[in-house]
């Protein structure tokens, strides 16, 4: 019996976990989930385009229709929290996938080895970097936004539209969340590329498109994310 | 021509490198880089010192023995094999350092020369076809398409040098893997061993300690042969289709005789 045969005893996941190809796949499928959620989360935001709208802001309306989601059927803010504990062990395996594949990719170097590099994107080179940035701001944005623990501007729970009004006045927090966006992009842009790849779901025929494709989403995204703290910022959404 | 070479100097495995300069002239700018490394070494025996080791057979391009990474690319800076590299392709009086393919799953033997066995151990755990002794079969009775022949020999032509692995910033060898797995995988022969042998080649990828892609595309530039970065998402398909063990869509229904 090969080694090979012997192995075959293991479960499918622990098999998909044991190879550096199973553990990209949960790595992309996970990165998917955070993909589809970041965009659903942007086009959410854009409901802050709509404005003050009287006291009731067409974000307030949709905060709160997140909440209510499901209602009688559901008790409140269920589904809220059922997206949130995806996110979150969707964030977590891909956050262990990553690490255990750099530690194996550390492990089959030499330490001192410097190569010259040619075919490197800048997205696909700052990866880890754009993550580890991806990952701080993702905290800070809970603590500032979700859990109103943060409160550099006065804070209310459910006023979304005076919440961002008030904190996008400070310039080094419309700095702070456009730098965070623009990681994303670069994030996403090798993301995609490349999770495709690893899914194969790539034709030799059709990688020129897919590359386009990763790129122009990863701008709608980051555009889609930068324009509400800029329109804040200088004025062109109102104050409530 | 005159270069400087700040070689890569390694007794044995166990011992700890460091580069020697080595002065290199009345150099012919036709000579290969190989050319000019026998000629440095000629020199040295005659005056006593030892020779620089460094791999190399075929000397035309297609053995995959020579492995030299010159000024940090693999095979220098024309993107052929260190062989087909010549010194006309560098500048008078520059110097130039010379290293080993850098892996821990190829360990320096001696100087620049490279243990690659690893990547003999991935052929020998899927990379061959079983056939049926006996009669010559009908040469009719396996039509292979232009395409998949295409396919096939674009992958074939892997000489196994191990550039894209000194190249891949990961140390991953998935564009080896990929190209041996996808000749294979495409042809008619390769069939009856498909899913097994995908899952076998890369179990013994990543047991010798190879890193994970992530798909930078520095092994496919690298490549002397030109391998496209297709291969890589062919691996990842064959090797999702072999785990959930069923047949790969799109296969044609053909086993081997």
């Amino acid at each position: 019996m090969s080694t090979v045969e012997v192995a075959r005893g293991r479960s499918r996941p622990r098999e998909l976990w044991d190879s550096t190809i199973g553990k990209k796949i949960v790595a992309a499928l996970s990165g998917g989930v955070l993909v589809a959620y970041v965009v659903l989360h942007m086009l959410g935001n854009l409901t802050s385009l709509y404005g003050a709208g009287d006291g009731h802001a067409r974000v307030d309306r949709y905060a709160h229709w997140l909440r209510t989601f499901g209602e009688p059927l559901l008790p409140y803010a269920s589904v809220l929290w059922a997206v949130r504990a995806l996110l979150l062990a969707a964030l977590g395996l891909h956050v262990a996938a990553v690490v255990s594949l750099r530690r194996r990719s550390l492990a089959a170097r030499p330490r001192a080895h410097r190569a010259k590099r040619i075919g490197r994107s800048l997205s696909s080179r700052t990866m880890l970097l754009s993550g580890l940035l991806l990952l701080a701001f993702v905290v800070f944005h809970i603590l500032q936004f979700t859990t109103l623990t943060i409160d550099v501007t006065p804070l209310r729970e459910g006023a979304v539209y005076a919440n961002l009004a008030e904190a996008f006045q400070t310039w080094y927090l419309v700095l702070l969340y456009v730098a965070a966006v623009v990681a994303l992009g670069f994030h996403l842009r090798h993301a995609l590329w490349s999770a495709t790849q690893t899914l194969g779901v790539d034709r030799p025929g059709r990688n020129q498109a897919i590359r386009r494709g990763a790129t122009a989403l990863a701008l709608v995204v980051a555009v889609g994310f930068a324009v509400i703290p800029i329109a804040f910022w200088t004025g062109v959404l109102p104050q409530p | 021509m005159r270069f400087r070479l700040e070689l890569w100097r390694q007794a044995d495995p166990g011992a700890d490198g460091r580069y020697e300069v080595v002065e290199a002239d009345g150099i012919d700018a036709e000579a290969s880089f190989l050319e000019m490394l026998d000629h440095v070494n000629e020199r040295r025996i005659a005056s006593g010192e030892d020779a620089i080791a460094f791999d190399s057979d075929c000397r035309e391009g297609i053995c995959g023995s020579c492995s030299l990474v010159i000024d940090g690319m693999p095979h220098g800076p024309r993107r052929v094999t260190s062989c087909q590299t010549f010194m006309r392709d560098f500048e008078d009086g520059q110097t130039i350092r010379v290293e080993p393919w850098r892996s821990n799953a190829f360990p320096v033997i001696r100087d620049l020369v490279t243990d690659r066995s690893a990547f003999d151990r991935i052929i020998e755990a899927g990379g061959y076809v079983s056939v049926t002794t006996g009669p010559q079969p009908n040469p009719n009775a396996m039509p292979i398409s232009p395409e998949t022949q295409e396919q096939a020999l674009d992958a074939a032509i892997c000489i196994g040098c191990g550039a894209c692995v000194a190249a891949c910033p990961n140390g991953a060898a998935m564009l080896f893997t990929g190209a041996k797995v996808t000749h294979l995988n495409v042809l008619p022969q390769g069939q009856p061993e498909r899913r097994w042998r995908t899952l076998a080649m890369v179990e013994q990828m990543d047991e010798e300690g190879f890193g994970g892609c992530t798909n930078h595309g520095e092994c496919s530039l690298a490549c002397p042969q030109g391998i496209s970065l297709d291969v890589i998402g062919m691996l990842n398909r064959e090797y999702r289709a072999a785990l959930r063990g069923k047949p790969v869509a799109g296969t044609p229904g053909m086993t081997a005789q």
